[in-house]
């Protein structure tokens, strides 16, 4: 049986399988604070600037995939170093220009607090931005996933869903999942870790190419 | 403020929600029936437990007669 780790959180930047920083924030919907979401998975992404290009690409593909988020039980929470005008500004003018309403909050992270909690600025690629990064948070305040892109390159919003949908899958199976897995293809078993488990394994009826890798269907 | 406006009047969502909380209920079931994610609700519950709007026990939150009033448009 594996030991119990207590789950504490600890200063420096946010690590999987940790309770991720807690932070009250300005939003575009009022004073958040993380602990707000529990229950909820979040996708807490930031962005470089308002009135950008390859951002306001990025909020119309966040809000269409933000019926989808929903179904899954997924929220979405944006962070850029703006201010709550130029946040509630930039979301009516994609309203007004492209016909899309966005639905979720926009972090106004003007003092750098939380983009500093969470290690989103990459003084590489710039010391007043923040770059483009997704951390997924599961409905227990502990980080699941981080995804960082550099400021030139537009997120992919079939890659967010897909690890949504693998560690939905991870954590209601008990499985992991194969490259490039997707719902209804088939999960990977996690390895046994003694000889007689092994033993046991490929007698267990799983699609087994040896002991160490055996393949299962689970539910869509 | 997110729920209430300057000039004092609550905004939709935020009347929405206290309406949900004219009998004693959860934050759960008010974000059920308003319709409203469970992080906008939390976030509203403590601008009204602060506004004095409703009052909380046990996780269960209920309007106030000062909440009452400024439903009724008289707060």
């Amino acid at each position: 049986m594996e030991q119990a780790v207590e789950q504490k959180a600890v200063p420096g930047l946010p690590r999987l399988g940790m309770p991720a920083p807690p932070f009250q924030a300005e939003t575009s919907h009022g004073p958040i604070r993380l602990e707000d979401f529990k229950g909820s998975w979040l996708i807490l992404f930031s962005h470089p600037a308002d009135f950008t290009p390859v951002c306001t690409t990025e909020f119309l593909a966040f809000a269409q995939i933000a019926p989808e988020l929903k179904k899954r039980n997924v929220e979405l929470m944006g962070l850029s170093i703006d201010s709550t005008y130029s946040h509630i500004a930039w979301v009516r003018n994609i309203e007004e220009k492209f016909k899309v309403r966005i639905p979720f909050p926009i972090i106004a992270d003007l003092n750098k607090e939380v983009a500093g909690l969470y290690g989103m600025i990459m003084p590489g690629e710039s010391k007043t931005e923040t770059s483009r990064c997704v951390f997924l948070i599961d409905p227990n305040g502990i980080v699941r996933a981080m995804i960082y892109y550099p400021l030139t390159t537009g997120r992919n919003m079939d890659e967010i869903l897909r690890v949504i949908d693998a560690l939905q899958a991870t954590d209601k199976h008990g499985v992991a999942t194969p490259a490039n897995w997707r719902p209804g293809d088939k999960v990977i078993v996690p390895p046994p870790k003694t000889a007689e488990a092994a033993e046991e394994r490929v007698k267990a009826g799983y699609e087994c190419t040896d002991w160490y890798f055996c393949k299962r269907e689970v539910p869509k | 403020m997110a729920c209430i406006n300057v000039d004092g009047t609550l905004v939709a969502s935020a009347r929405r929600l206290l309406l949900t909380m004219l009998e004693p209920t959860t934050i759960e079931e008010a974000a059920k029936r308003a319709e409203l994610p469970l992080f906008r609700v939390r976030a509203s519950m403590r601008e009204f437990l602060q506004a004095g709007f409703v009052s909380e026990a046990s996780s269960t939150y209920v309007l106030t007669d000062t909440g009452r009033a400024k439903l009724a448009g008289q707060g």
